[in-house]
């Protein structure tokens, strides 16, 4: 791997601190000039292209595949099958920990979902490879599919999302709901959607006797480093991941993928470094996606708009191997106050992957049925849809009755309808037409997410020459990571930015938890705010107990870092340069290590929630049925801000896919086959430039004392949340028609003339 | 992949002769082809090249008042090409609506007419489809199928044409001229493209070797230009295949339709030259009634080949708003989002 210097690049100006300042990507020019190695860019000598084969049926057996065909083919080197494969050390099918999910990697003929790897082919080139998966020519023992969210007897799972109950009861919902004025009782339901990182995973796997060298993309360096360990049976200290840039990850690539162990397992079958990358349609099915649900919300609120009965219920699937149920019914928690809410899920197993993580699981999914419910409810109610919410706004968590740590969601109402001019919208739907007559329609919708922190660690350096160094395996999937915490870490340290050498991306670094959860920063954060605090009293120890500086017997009163110096803190023309410190003192560094955790006493004390408000316009052509989004305003409360840049590009995306969530996004499965037979990006719609409208994105001021010792919430998932019911609840507004099943199609649209 | 040979002919008749032998393949932008191939729904043994061939780039207007367009001309230069835009506006506007900015600088005039079907159970080699392998069956009959043909289709193939540019082309009685084994001829549009039957794996008249060298618009085709529109509902607001597409044209003289062209996209093996519908607007005022029975007669033969009523329904729709977007008159320019329902309101740059 190249050296990284993305010190040097680009030029800035720092007003103050790092944080709070709106820096380009330090990583930018890299990227931009191609420079930036992702995982496949890598070739190490002798190289060789591993292409699997993945299946076509969704059930049942493999019973011959042409092997001999395969490697007659020339160029072709060996090919990897369920008889003919590298043994691995435990069975991997056994759930070693939580975050173990089961994967193909050939240890059966059994076939469990359509475009599950069945063989590997590795060859001299990719050409070659391609072919021989094709020679192949698997032929089955065929099973019929399960297929969709009726596909079998229903049951409750013993947990959803991680760790979740299936069911919560707070107060009695036959009552609240008896007792109601008015009521909905309503069902929406949401397809199966695919991550479609912009890159595949890949992976390019080298062995050297027991040592392994790995270039892949990883949300989760540490956790996929226990992975492979765990299935070669080799030490953590034998392995060395490099993951410096992600194109993208959204929790497809939080956990080793089967592929990518694949990889690994070709290259020990070979004995020489291979490459495996995945073709676009075979990222639908062996490295997740989020499920889809049926939500059936029953409602009830009194004749004042008061909500009395809060009821979701989420039907949703898991694959017929495994477990992960996508909490859908979770995203009525922790918005509306309502005196009984009841959440509650159930689930069937269906022919496909194992559903996983996707950018805001549960809340994605569960925001545009409830926001959807909620302005079904306002409109029942007679209420514009944001007085309805600030009448039931949860001034404690609901169903806990703990206090939040923060929740400036009043400001973000204000400031988002003001921004977007929502006093001027009508009640009444079907009311608003532009010039050219397409009927306009305006809708909003709360946006959540919990603040989050795993655990991390961080390793940091103050030098002679007057740099520091900050070291800590983060992860940058595109966020801004190399930049923020960088940010950070320049506070920290009391250094200017361009004096910080910040180490992140490599598995031999401390273990910085994993990207998700849009935690990242927070908890990355937190681990290079304790080891630089941790270095800088070290630091301090050596001047405040040398006689010969002007910091001597500062003890006390303490220091501050800044700007490469150390101050009296009650006397800052009192103060001494890093390097004259450590100079006199005679060592070339001092380094301290520092860890970021959740702290359990804020957490039983507060409910820690990021939230929002989204403001979208669309416009419907009133004969034809297509809707177009006009325009959206987010106004968004996540805490404490790093930079300002990076977090308005996290929640335009958010903005974006919460729009791709209403109008576009869908997996069609053939019901027959379970066979995705739109895997492609040309079929498989995203919103493409020309669908994005104008975003208008305000990070609304918030304090937070209790979140963690940054104030920082996070980013990375609450822009989906509220944007989709807004863009739906407009969609309604404009036509007067309520689409329940997403995303929204123009047939749905084309009931009146 | 597949090994195929790869040849670069140095002359037309050489690319025919090359190209005439089973299993062989003409090659220009490969938009469509090389997709087919890594897919695996083509296996092509040969590849013949015409991308360097003399002569098929060319946008001239002859003799008689037509215009000639070279099968190499691309989608974006045809499009981009002022004097053409001026004289056809719906074409240019077709043009523009289909694919993305990239694509259309790569594809070609005669690669988009001999476009495959999108049809998904085409694509997927693990599903049974007439089209690909003779014989095997229509997984999408009985499948996924909302996006599928409402006309001409047949038990055997209910697949579309996704074209946009050959809607407004075949409503201007545009001519195919091919070169062949047996020397050069001319085809109507209307006639190169087959309906299924029983054979839906020809989807032209074409024999092998045989080449399209261009497409002529008659004389009579730059009588609409006054009066000319794309119209083409999508699922999003660019870079999608139409759901259903149509073109208008009207010749109007002293507030009556001297005459009327339309077709249909999106709903057929073929562009659907609405002829019933052309019929009843001859000599008529254009008033929202005449294009509803227009709407009518263009699609009275339809019916769905599966969960796809709603095109019947959409198409009508569309038919008599194009009819209206075209006897509204051709818009100075293009619209910023050409083709589209959205195409009066701005807040795009480009689609």
């Amino acid at each position: 791997m190249p050296e990284l210097n993305l010190t040097s690049t680009p030029a800035h100006l720092r007003h103050g601190s790092n944080i709070g300042q709106p820096l380009t990507r330090r990583d930018g020019i890299l990227k931009v000039t191609g420079r930036a190695t992702y995982a496949a860019d890598n070739h190490p000598p002798g190289m060789l292209f591993a292409v699997m084969a993945v299946s076509s049926i969704s059930r049942g057996r493999v019973v011959s595949l042409d092997v001999a065909a395969a490697k007659r083919h020339p160029g072709v080197v060996d090919v990897m099958t369920h008889d003919h494969k590298p043994r691995l050390a435990i069975d991997p099918e056994v759930k070693t920990n939580p975050f173990v999910f089961r994967m193909e990697v050939l240890q059966s003929n059994e076939v469990r979902y359509a475009n599950q790897p069945i063989a590997v082919v590795i060859a001299e080139t990719l050409e070659a490879a391609t072919e021989g998966a094709v020679l192949l020519a698997p032929r089955y023992e065929v099973q019929s599919a399960r297929v969709g969210l009726d596909a079998g007897e229903s049951f409750v799972p013993p947990v959803v999302g991680v760790g979740n109950p299936a069911e919560h009861r707070h107060g009695d919902i036959e009552a609240g709901l008896a007792s109601a004025e008015k009521q909905i009782d309503a069902i929406y339901e949401t397809p199966p959607q695919y991550h479609n990182a912009m890159e595949p995973h890949a992976i390019v796997a080298s062995w050297d006797g027991d040592n392994l060298s790995v270039d892949m993309p990883t949300q989760g360096l540490m956790l996929s480093l226990a992975r492979i360990a765990e299935l070669f049976g080799i030490a953590h200290d034998k392995i060395h991941i490099r993951s410096p840039f992600l194109g993208g990850g959204f929790g497809s690539k939080g956990l080793m993928a089967g592929p990518q162990v694949l990889g690994v397992m070709a290259a020990k079958l070979v004995g020489k470094p291979v490459k495996l990358v995945l073709r676009r349609e075979q990222m639908y099915g062996p490295v997740g996606h989020r499920a889809p649900t049926r939500q059936r919300l029953r409602i009830g609120a009194d004749g004042e708009g008061r909500l009395t009965a809060l009821d979701h219920h989420a039907r949703t699937v898991s694959s017929t191997f495994d477990d992960f149920y996508e909490p859908a019914a979770d995203a009525s928690h922790t918005l509306y106050a309502a005196p009984a809410i009841r959440t509650s899920h159930d689930a069937v197993r269906v022919n496909s992957g194992t559903p996983l993580f996707m950018r805001a699981p549960g809340e994605a999914t569960g925001s545009i049925a409830l926001e959807s419910a909620i302005d079904e409810m306002a409109w029942a109610c007679g209420m514009d849809p944001l007085a309805f919410r600030l009448k039931n706004y949860a001034e404690v968590e609901p169903i806990t009755g703990k206090p939040f740590s923060s929740k400036a969601l009043r400001a973000c109402y204000e400031q988002g309808a003001a921004r977007f001019g929502w006093t001027k919208r009508p009640l009444r739907p079907r009311q608003m037409r532009d010039d050219a007559g397409l009927l306009v329609g305006w809708g909003m919708g709360t946006a959540t997410f919990p603040a989050l922190m795993f655990q991390a660690e961080a390793r940091a350096v103050l030098r002679r020459d007057g740099s520091g160094a900050m070291e800590i395996g983060a992860h940058d999937m595109g966020q801004g990571a190399w930049t923020a915490l960088a940010q950070i870490a320049a506070d920290e340290l009391g250094l200017d930015i361009d004096r910080v050498e910040f180490k992140a991306g490599s598995s031999d670094l401390p273990d910085a938890g994993i990207a998700g959860g849009s935690a990242h920063t927070a908890t990355a954060g937190a681990a290079i705010r304790s080891a630089g605090a941790a270095v800088i009293a070290k630091l301090a120890d050596l001047a405040t107990s040398d006689e010969r500086s002007p910091l001597f017997g500062a003890g006390n009163a303490g220091v501050i870092a800044r700007d490469g110096r150390l101050l009296r803190r009650d006397d800052e023309s009192r103060g001494e340069s890093y390097s004259d410190i450590l100079a006199r003192a005679g060592v070339a560094e001092v380094e301290a290590r520092g860890t970021g955790a959740p702290n359990p006493a804020a957490m039983e004390e507060y409910a820690m929630h990021a939230h929002g408000a989204v403001f979208a316009e669309v416009k419907v052509d009133p004969v034809l049925g297509q809707v177009r989004v006009t325009r959206m305003a987010g106004a968004f409360a996540a805490g404490r801000i790093v930079n300002p840049r990076m977090v308005q590009s996290q929640l335009f995306g958010g903005m974006i896919w919460g729009l791709s969530f209403a109008l576009h996004e869908e997996a069609i499965t053939d019901r027959r086959t379970g066979r995705i037979m739109n895997a492609n990006l040309g079929e498989y719609h995203i919103p493409v430039n020309a669908d994005v409208p104008p975003l208008d994105v305000i990070t609304v001021e918030e304090h937070d004392p209790h979140v963690n010792a940054l104030g920082i919430k996070g980013v990375g998932e609450i822009g989906i949340t509220g944007s989709a019911g807004a863009v739906a609840n407009a969609v309604w507004h404009a036509t007067g028609v309520r689409v329940r099943r997403f995303p929204i199609r123009i047939e749905e649209l084309l009931t009146r003339r | 992949m597949k090994p195929f040979d790869y040849v670069r002919p140095a002359s037309v008749a050489a690319a025919v002769a090359a190209a005439a032998q089973p299993g062989a393949v003409f090659l220009a932008a490969g938009t469509n082809l090389l997709d087919l191939m890594k897919g695996g729904v083509s296996r092509p043994d040969r590849l013949v090249d015409v991308t360097h061939l003399d002569g098929l780039d060319q946008i001239e207007t002859l003799g008689d008042g037509s215009l000639r367009i070279g099968a190499l001309v691309s989608n974006a230069d045809l499009a981009h090409d002022a004097e053409f835009a001026r004289s056809y506006p719906a074409v240019a506007e077709a043009l523009l609506s289909g694919a993305s900015a990239q694509l259309r600088n790569a594809a070609t005039v005669g690669g988009n007419l001999l476009q495959r079907t999108r049809c998904a159970y085409f694509y997927d080699t693990a599903s049974r489809c007439n089209k690909r392998e003779p014989g095997s069956g229509c997984d999408a009959r009985d499948g996924e199928n909302r996006g599928h043909a409402v006309l001409g289709w047949t038990e055997s193939c209910i697949a579309t044409h996704p074209s946009d540019f050959c809607v407004p082309l075949v409503a201007l009685d545009a001519m195919v001229e091919i070169e062949g084994r047996g020397g050069r001829r001319e085809v109507a549009l209307d006639q190169l493209h087959r309906l299924p039957g029983d054979t839906p794996e020809r989807d032209s008249v074409l024999e092998p070797g045989d080449l399209i060298v261009a497409v002529r618009l008659p004389p009579a085709a730059r009588g609409f230009a006054a009066h000319a529109r794309y119209l083409k509902v999508r699922e999003r607001t660019s870079y999608a295949f139409a759901v259903v597409s149509a073109a208008a044209a009207l010749r109007i003289e002293s507030g009556m339709i001297v005459e009327a062209r339309l077709a249909l996209g999106g709903v057929a093996a073929k562009p659907w030259r609405a002829r019933a519908a052309e019929d009843v607007l001859k000599n008529v005022s254009p008033t929202a009634d005449a294009f509803q029975e227009a709407a009518w007669r263009a699609l009275t033969d339809a019916k769905p080949s599966g969960d796809n009523a709603f095109k019947i329904e959409l198409a009508r729709r569309i038919v008599v708003r194009a009819l209206t977007l075209a006897a509204a008159g051709t818009p100075a320019r293009i619209p910023a989002l050409p083709a589209s329902p959205f195409a009066a309101t701005s807040g795009a740059d480009h689609a």
